[in-house]
């Protein structure tokens, strides 16, 4: 009795299921390294320090992508700057000083209906909220993009203050302190991972968005500085692969940005990673 | 008067009286300066309160702000064209001389290439998750893991740009079509772009199946696999549906990979090698140039766009409300 | 009577930490036999080994011969699937699958192999009636089983056990987290199994034991320290050890 092996059908169900699932394991791997090698392959030896430290210039007809690193750069800043006190301060509304709970269901549910809105609805949104009105410049591809990065920066701020314990929390109470006194000493350090967290991850969302881009900070090539760089129009390194692309036919070129673009994937994934880590075992101390 | 007269005693009981009364005086004074901070503590506190209430509700101001927009821009055309010529017209010829707007084949198109990217990304993701949970060893898990985070942070250019020059060609020889940018390219692309989502929440859902349901199943005599198809399966049901529905979500918002795929034709959808067009891509691709009707025309495109993704949301929002019961 | 499990000079490690010693046990056939001690003792252990679930721990190794019929449960042509099947196990919190109640009975036939509606059918009534819960259930078959009581949800767990037609029942601490009359009933239950099934039980309860059990074998430190008719283990103990733990002086 014991020794009756599965039946076939068990014994083929089990087989086809382990097969499935090999199949698709081992196609996800392949897709992953595929792309990685590919694209490095065809990228890195394009990579030319002329390319990375000039501008494109139709006299020598030469393609330099200096001004769309700079661009990046600039664009990464400036949401950066704008989207962290909005996010901190939506996230510490929630966790700190809402005590109605509809109205917490309302902001959360609003958080989650922009993080699933696609960008390039946030592009044409931002284009005539903000092109419209100041021009096609860096300023408003990075205002666009504060409101796409905003449920980010809210959710891992959110995240991290859920973990400050409620004791600290009592105990400053305890001693008379006030609420905003409370905030500022012990909420307010509680959220430095989630901070970060959101900021790593908000840059690779920025580096990876185009739709979002195309219209609202145009695709222009010149060389700035952050202040002027941020009232003219300018393409970011994606946006810049997209027209070389698609509109030129520049695949060199493109390889070499989608090259520097997977290098920082990957490295933004791992700093990810590292800080999720750290603040783990930080944590369970 | 006779108290004024030397008095050794009076003078000390007045003395006392006397610095009482200022003792007195002071600590009015003080409370009321104690009092005073404590109104103004209360008020900045008050003003506080205000100021992060107002970054709280930031988030609805801005979903507010772009229905609003989306609305008061896409009702023009709308209304100029007529609902039913707009939402089912085969025909969109936008710069002809007597202009066209039916954008039934953006719709169509997006359907059916969401639908084709589910066909193919989901029991590919499916299965990846349910390998990754429940068979693969710990370090298998780890370094999987962070390969599909990869795959979620490379830019979709990028992704239309392999497409472009492997994909395309690829498809052109393979099935000898005159050209390979079409709509089983475009659905190839969406389905690798969402089995990272598909993946993360598919294994988070299947990680959080109680082990007592998985030993169970163990102890009536099922084997592994059949435990994991049968009960941890759909045990994990409503999270694994909400992955789908998340799916549905990216692959119909994805706009630049596909525009790099999938030929921008605006065509009927009525085959799988046809250069055809996307409402995201509809958006895009003559947004530069438009004026006029035109131009109001895509921004009632964007707002069918926003309607369907709007559906989604609620959708996945059932999904995860249900999970966490 | 025949012993249906017979263990000679079985050991088990966790890793380095050795959890069995050279357990010796005989369980005899169509009655109840009740596991005690204290908690970390290894009774848990013991039980599940006689099922191989612990197979799935990572670390564990057993040494020793455990025979269930007479054949090597784990012998190299032993299908583990199907000695689960001869030997179902009800575990210490009540774990209905998150379906119907139907389905939760049929889950074990259907992975067996039986799809016929009918024959299922009367397995699910059958099973039901023989863990006592059927009139409480014959009308919401298709009502999710998460939505009973604990007791019930227990009861379910042993209709679930009987369906695929065991010849033995291992119940780990089966009423630990059950209220005193769901424990009673449970108790009831079991004593009535026992004209069919072989029942081994652990408890942590030493009043269960006399209430329900033929036999009793006590656990210490990972040893069997003593194992006979229940009647005559707590009236004259044969080990100090025992009479202490059965006196209450430790545990």
């Amino acid at each position: 009795m014991l020794n009756q092996s599965l039946s076939k059908k068990r014994k083929s169900f089990e087989v086809l299921m382990k097969a499935l699932m090999a199949v698709s394991v081992g196609l996800t791997a392949a897709l992953v390294l595929f792309l990685l090698v590919y694209v490095l392959m065809r990228g890195i030896p394009n990579i030319t320090w002329e390319l990375l430290s000039t501008k494109p210039s139709y006299l020598t007809e030469r393609i330099g992508i200096l001004p769309d690193i700079l661009n990046t750069v600039y664009i990464v800043l400036a949401t950066l700057l704008i989207v962290l006190p909005l996010g901190v301060g939506a996230a510490i509304y929630l966790t700190e000083y809402a005590s109605n709970k509809k109205v917490v269901g309302i902001i959360e549910y609003a958080a989650e209906t922009l993080s699933g809105i696609p960008s390039i609805i946030y592009g044409l949104v931002g284009m005539l909220l903000f092109s419209n009105n100041m021009g096609t410049c860096l300023m408003a591809g990075a205002l666009t993009l504060v409101i796409m990065n905003l449920p980010t920066i809210m959710r891992t701020t959110q995240e991290s203050l859920k973990t400050v314990p409620q004791s600290y929390r009592e105990g400053a109470f305890g001693l008379g302190a006030g609420k905003w006194r409370v905030v500022r000493t012990v909420v307010l350090p509680g959220c430095v991972d989630g901070v970060i967290t959101g900021c790593i991850l908000s840059v690779g969302r920025i580096l990876g968005e185009s739709a979002a881009l195309l219209f609202t900070a145009g695709f222009a090539h010149a060389v700035y500085g952050l202040i002027d760089g941020l009232a003219a129009p300018g393409a970011t390194l994606t946006v810049a692969l997209y027209v070389y692309a698609k509109e030129q036919g520049e695949f060199g070129v493109a390889f070499a940005i989608a090259a520097i673009l997977m290098v920082l994937t990957v490295l933004i994934n791992f700093a990810a990673s590292l800080v999720q880590k750290y603040f783990a075992k930080r944590r369970s101390l | 008067m006779k108290r004024q007269e030397y008095s050794p005693y009076e003078e000390n009981a007045k003395k006392f009286q006397d610095e009482r009364m200022e003792s007195e005086i002071e600590a009015v004074n003080l409370a009321r300066k104690k009092a005073s901070k404590r109104e103004w503590a209360k008020y900045t506190e008050k003003i506080i309160h205000i100021i992060f209430l107002l970054l709280g509700l930031i988030t609805v101001g801005c979903v507010l702000l772009i229905t609003v927009y989306l609305v008061i821009s896409g009702i023009p055309a709308i209304r100029e064209i007529g609902l039913v010529d707009f939402l089912f017209g085969k025909e969109w010829a936008s710069t002809a001389s007597e202009p066209k707007y039916g954008i039934l084949p953006f719709i169509l198109t997006s359907i059916y290439g969401t639908a084709g990217a589910i066909v193919i990304g989901v029991p590919v993701g499916f299965l990846t998750a349910v390998y990754l949970s429940k068979l693969a060893s710990k370090k298998v898990k780890s370094v999987m893991q962070s390969a599909v985070s990869l795959l979620a942070g490379i830019p979709s250019v990028v992704y239309g740009l392999v497409g472009m020059l492997v994909l395309v060609p690829g498809i052109r020889k393979i099935f000898d079509v005159p050209d390979g940018a079409s709509l089983f390219a475009a659905i190839i692309v969406l389905a690798i772009m969402i089995l990272p989502s598909i993946i993360k929440m598919s294994i988070t859902a299947l990680d959080a199946v109680p082990r007592e349901y998985e030993d169970a199943s163990l102890a009536l005599g099922a084997t592994p696999i059949e435990t994991y198809f049968k009960v941890s399966v759909p045990a994990a049901k409503s999270g694994i549906a909400a992955s789908v529905v998340l799916g549905v979500g990216r692959a119909i918002g994805e706009a630049m990979a596909v525009m790099m795929v999938a030929g921008n034709v605006p065509n009927m959808p009525d085959s799988l090698f046809q250069s055809v067009r996307f409402l995201t891509t509809a958006v895009s691709s003559e947004m530069a140039y438009s004026s006029g009707l035109q131009r109001q025309a895509l921004f009632s495109i964007a707002l069918v766009l926003f309607l369907f993704i709007m559906l989604i949301n609620a959708t996945l929002n059932f999904f995860l409300k249900r999970e966490k019961e | 009577m025949s012993n249906i499990i017979t263990v000679k000079d079985m050991c088990l490690w966790y890793g380095e930490h050795q959890a069995l010693k050279n357990v010796n046990i005989e369980i005899p056939e169509k009655s109840i036999t009740a596991f005690i001690g204290p908690s970390g003792c290894g009774k848990s252990t013991f039980l599940k080994t006689l099922n191989r679930m612990n197979d799935l721990i990572p670390g564990v190794k057993i040494t020793g011969d455990i025979r269930y019929e007479g054949t090597d449960i784990f012998g190299k042509d032993v299908d583990v699937n199907n000695l689960r099947k001869e030997i179902g196990m009800v575990f210490q919190k009540p774990n209905p699958f998150p379906m119907s109640i139907y389905d939760n009975i049929a889950y074990g036939p259907r992975t067996h192999g039986i799809t016929n509606k009918m024959q299922l059918d009367d397995i699910v009534e059958s099973a039901l009636r023989d863990a006592a819960i059927w009139d409480e259930v014959k009308d919401r078959l298709k009502k999710n089983a998460l939505g009973m009581s604990g007791g019930q949800q227990q009861r379910l767990c042993i209709a679930r056990a009987l369906a695929v037609q065991p010849k033995i029942l291992l119940m780990d601490e089966p009423t630990s987290a059950l209220d005193p009359i769901s424990t009673s009933r449970i108790e009831e239950l079991v004593l009535e199994l026992k004209e069919k099934y072989t029942i081994v039980m652990v408890t942590h309860n030493m009043q269960q034991a006399v209430r329900v059990s033929d036999y009793t074998a006590f656990f210490l430190l990972g040893e069997l320290v003593e194992f006979s008719k229940t009647d005559d283990i707590f009236s004259q103990p044969q080990d100090k050890r025992t009479e202490d733990y059965i006196t209450g002086r430790f545990g």
